[in-house]
């Protein structure tokens, strides 16, 4: 059926009519590339590898197991059924009790038991994403604003902004030192935001970071909570990735700043958006969760998770399996072990080539240092040059300025959501397009020597034009000295 | 942690700080009453019994039949492989055998007479989800919804709280069966003009809430006929489209659209849920279900918001696709509700009260107006309290509903055992009878 009214733009709201949806944005040409020619084994070996989405895969193994050996966990099977009427019935939007409780006590073993969570104060959401939404309509008005450090999870556009009227205020984080969160860079998104007579009602965090896959140390966190504190406004942790930390001794939850420094900051300015999807690996349950330490926002959150709860029979399987502690505990340890094992292995294998990435610990991505190969540090050699990894390398990797990265050039890479052999497959790509890219170079140096109009005949290309027109630039990796000293 | 402490709220937003969520409403009071001393059989024989709940309980032994005939279907299999696939997957679009699924119930529910396209059932979380996730689409904060009363009191809180919009009532009477006419139309549009608001469209629930009735075929042609007259929206919240006792008594929209060839249709858009059809509200299963491809795909993009797990969108795809299982359910639920309603109706009728004629849901509209002291809202308030009070029944006073009339009540029947109604309209017999010997009493 087509649309064929009138006036479009009147019949229905702004909300619906703007681009707050942010899926017109080039992050998400690759992910058009990877649905049009997504990589198989057997089917389809030249497809496009899947890069760019954060899941984590490595331990159904465990999972299933555990599934397979508790058929009561389901409402479904005869050992379970006889929950099947009253699950279906329960719509109470406080949640399973059991629930709740499961969920606390899966938040604090994943924080090594350091910190305990009041079930009372777990409110269900639609997911993370749910979580952010409700969160923002909590605390913030249209037009008010959230200070969030860059780069950030591109769908915080929409997820705070598109329906809420918030407005998302860059804070600068920059390469120089990491991309650590600075109180001067705190300070001047504040201010600007104060000249631009913007109200700010909060700071976001991820903690740990997506894209960086890095955590805050005990003492940046410090300042961000008597920073929030002084300014009176209210902090939002996203802590998604929390069971992603490949040492958890060394991860520091807010929960754990409040518990040792509790005269830091007014509690009620602090709220953890949490889920199940990365640290479980169960995007499809949408099992989000708001905890706040803030009485009120407990209880309106709540309201509006009217609006996205979990499902009773999701909550009764969760209720079940992260109510076990030998279960829980060991399945956190080996989702750790196998993430630093891939993330190693990629790290290692892509530095033997000259590729380097910010150093991190957690997440299910590393973020990849590609600088060298922009033709230019601007943002448009950095789209050109994520093309050329989409089309040629055949990776759908997600370039930094879709995280409002300040500086080109960075790339977030995913390395959780593939098996063992894909992995290999990817890597081998990589070092391959670095291999020829280099020869490219060994050959045009040799060229260059001979008469300048020769070398554009003679030359034989195994790579097209374009390409050759992106990788001869003074910033590709042909100059560095790791390279020549392999020759 | 206590619920009811007032915080200071500086620092929250105006949404979070304003009462639109309607909590503080009478028919929440009820619900506390109840919660403080819920009726049993055995352990509890003189609380209250909650007829405040508008849930369907009678036919769970059909569903949990279903599941124990088709265990593979419907946990993944054997080895657990599907898993998986199943946890990982969040793709907005939602699973394509359970879009197809709720296509072909929604068809089955309206017995073939209208078409349903896969491509055009978006998935949320409950029709709660649904109703909000419409509004924003198709209003702007500050203009108005034309909402028929009585309606569904949540209505105040979905439609309004988060999006900013405004419903204006269109008055229904009891003088013509609260049917919604023409010049209730007309009237609630001056009205919501008058004051300034722009009107973005009618949204209607059929078969209605709280009044237990379809809307007339004929009716529905003139809303529709209303809604493009005015170049407005109409959304038809079909939530007891499975719940009419009559298959042959349950018009659609859909049914009406097809008639005239979809000429008009991209203003239409269609709520469903299998909260009260199937008795799953727990499982957070909603649809909207639009003509209109740009609402389509905002609403689908909107739904991120709120997706149904993908879990329960496995176990239902199985269930639904199963065309000869929703036959029989469809028809026996039809059955079991009619003859439940025929029960609580003849049982008031005993007890002296009247009821509108009803032929859906999961409810009666009682009218009680009789007995009210004065045509005041304090009067049926003071009469809901008495009962809640002394006949120990959690009732929702039409008050609630935004109803223009003192002294209806919305009684639901469909959430309880046969034996518990009965004990219910026992004491209501009980009830009448007392009041009428004590007014015999005072005249001598």
């Amino acid at each position: 059926m087509e649309v064929g009214l009138n006036n479009t733009q009147k019949f229905l709201s702004k909300i619906a009519t703007n681009d707050g949806h942010g899926e017109n944005l080039p992050y998400f040409d690759g992910w058009k590339a990877y649905d049009t020619n997504p990589y198989h084994p057997q089917t389809n070996p030249s497809g496009v590898i899947q890069m760019g989405l954060a899941e984590n895969q490595l331990c159904f193994d465990l999972i299933q197991e555990w599934i397979m050996n508790h058929p009561e966990a389901s409402i479904c099977t005869p050992q379970g059924g006889f929950d099947f009427k009253e699950t279906a019935l329960f719509q109470d939007y406080h949640g399973l009790p059991q629930f709740r409780a499961a969920i606390a006590n899966f938040m604090s073993r994943v924080r090594g038991s350091r910190v305990k969570f009041d079930s009372d104060r777990i409110v269900m959401s639609g997911g993370a994403t749910g979580a952010h939404e409700t969160v923002a309509f909590c605390l913030a008005n249209p037009g008010e604003a959230f200070l969030v450090p860059t780069p950030y999870y591109p769908g915080f556009d929409r997820d705070l902004k598109w329906r809420t009227g918030v407005q998302l205020i860059p804070v600068v984080c920059e390469s120089s030192n990491n991309f650590k969160v600075t109180l001067e860079a705190l300070e001047e998104a504040y201010d600007k935001a104060k000249e631009s007579n913007i109200k700010v009602k909060g700071l976001l965090i991820t903690n740990p970071s997506n894209p960086l896959g890095t955590f805050f140390d005990k003492d940046t966190l410090k300042t961000l909570v008597s920073f929030i504190n002084e300014k009176n406004i209210h902090l939002v942790c996203d802590e998604i990735y929390a069971g992603t930390v490949t040492d958890d001794n060394e991860f520091v939850s807010i929960a754990e700043i409040l518990q040792e420094f509790p005269t830091i900051c007014d509690h009620n300015l602090v709220h953890i958006v949490y889920s199940l999807s990365k640290d479980m690996g169960f995007p499809g349950f949408r099992v989000g969760i708001i905890y706040s330490y803030n009485d009120t926002v407990v209880n309106i959150a709540r309201k509006m998770s009217s609006f996205g709860l979990v499902s009773t029979q999701t909550q009764h399987l969760v209720a079940s399996m992260l109510s076990q502690n030998d279960f829980v505990d060991n399945f956190i340890h080996e989702s750790r072990t196998r993430l630093a094992h891939r993330h190693d292995l990629f790290t290692r294998e892509l530095a033997q080539v000259g590729i380097g990435s910010l150093e991190s610990n957690a997440g299910l991505f590393f973020w990849m240092d590609l600088r060298r190969f922009l033709k230019e540090p601007t943002f448009e050699a950095e789209m050109t040059f994520w093309r050329i990894i989409i089309n040629e390398i055949k990776l759908n990797v997600s370039p930094g300025s879709s995280f409002h990265c300040n500086e080109p050039g960075w790339f977030r890479v995913c390395f959780a959501n593939m098996d063992d052999t894909t992995v290999m497959v990817a890597i081998e790509r990589i070092k391959s397009f670095v291999h020829e890219t280099r020869m490219l170079e060994i050959k045009t140096k040799a060229m260059a020597k001979t008469k300048k109009q020769c070398w554009q005949n003679n030359l034989q290309l195994k790579l097209s034009s374009r390409r050759l027109e992106d990788i001869m630039s003074p910033h590709s990796p042909l100059n560095s000295p790791m390279l020549r000293a392999q020759n | 942690m206590a619920i009811d402490i007032v915080q200071p709220t500086v620092g929250l937003s105006k949404i979070a700080v304003s009462e639109t969520h309607g909590e503080n409403s009478p028919y929440f009071a009820g619900w506390k009453a109840y919660d403080e001393n819920p009726y049993h059989e055995i352990h509890n024989p003189s609380g209250v019994i909650q007829m405040g709940l508008a849930e369907n309980q009678v036919s769970f032994d059909l569903l949990e039949e279903y599941l124990e005939s088709h265990q593979e279907a419907t946990s993944w299999g054997k080895k657990v492989s599907g898993f998986r696939e199943n946890a990982l997957f969040q793709d907005y679009h939602g699973l394509l055998a359970f879009r197809k699924a709720m296509a072909s119930f929604m068809e089955q529910v309206r017995g073939g007479k209208a078409k349903f396209n896969p491509k055009r059932v978006v998935l949320t979380a409950g029709a709660t989800a649904a109703n909000e996730l419409l509004t924003f689409i198709l209003a702007n904060p500050g203009d108005a919804l034309l909402v028929p009363t009585p309606y569904y009191p949540g209505f105040d809180r979905d439609l309004r709280w988060r999006t900013g919009v405004e419903i204006v009532p269109i008055h229904c009477e009891s003088s013509n069966n609260f049917q919604i006419t023409p010049e209730a139309l007309e009237s609630a549009y001056d009205h919501a003009r008058s004051m300034g608001m722009k009107v973005q469209g009618v949204l209607i629930t059929n078969p209605s809430n709280p009044l237990g009735a379809t809307i007339q075929r004929k009716v529905l042609e003139q809303i529709l006929d209303f809604v493009t007259r005015k170049n407005i929206h109409l959304v038809s919240d079909e939530i007891y489209s499975g719940s009419a006792f009559h298959a042959d008594e349950f018009a659609s929209i859909a049914e009406i659209l097809e008639s005239r060839n979809y000429q008009d249709a991209e203003r239409c858009h269609i709520v469903y849920s299998l909260s009260k059809d199937l008795g799953l509200p727990g499982f957070r299963v909603g649809t909207v279900y639009s003509y209109n491809d740009q609402v389509v795909t905002t609403a689908r993009r909107m739904s991120s918001f709120t997706l149904i797990s993908s879990q329960t969108q496995f176990l239902l795809a199985s269930m639904l696709s199963n065309k000869e299982f929703t036959e029989k359910y469809i028809k026996i639920n039809r059955e079991r509700l009619r003859k439940r309603y025929e029960m609580i109706v003849n049982g008031l009728k005993k007890a002296g009260i009247e009821c509108l004629k009803g032929n859906a849901g999961l409810f009666c509209w009682m009218n009680l107006s009789p007995y009210l002291k004065e045509a005041t809202r304090e009067s049926e308030l003071e009469i809901w309290k008495t009962i809640m009070d002394e006949v120990r029944l959690n009732i929702s006073p039409g008050s609630s509903c935004r109803c223009s009339e003192p002294g209806w009540f919305r009684v639901c029947f469909a959430n309880m055992s046969e034996e518990t109604l009965e004990v219910a309209l026992r004491r209501l017999h009980e009830f009448m009878d007392k009041r009428r010997n004590e007014e015999m009493s005072l005249l001598y």
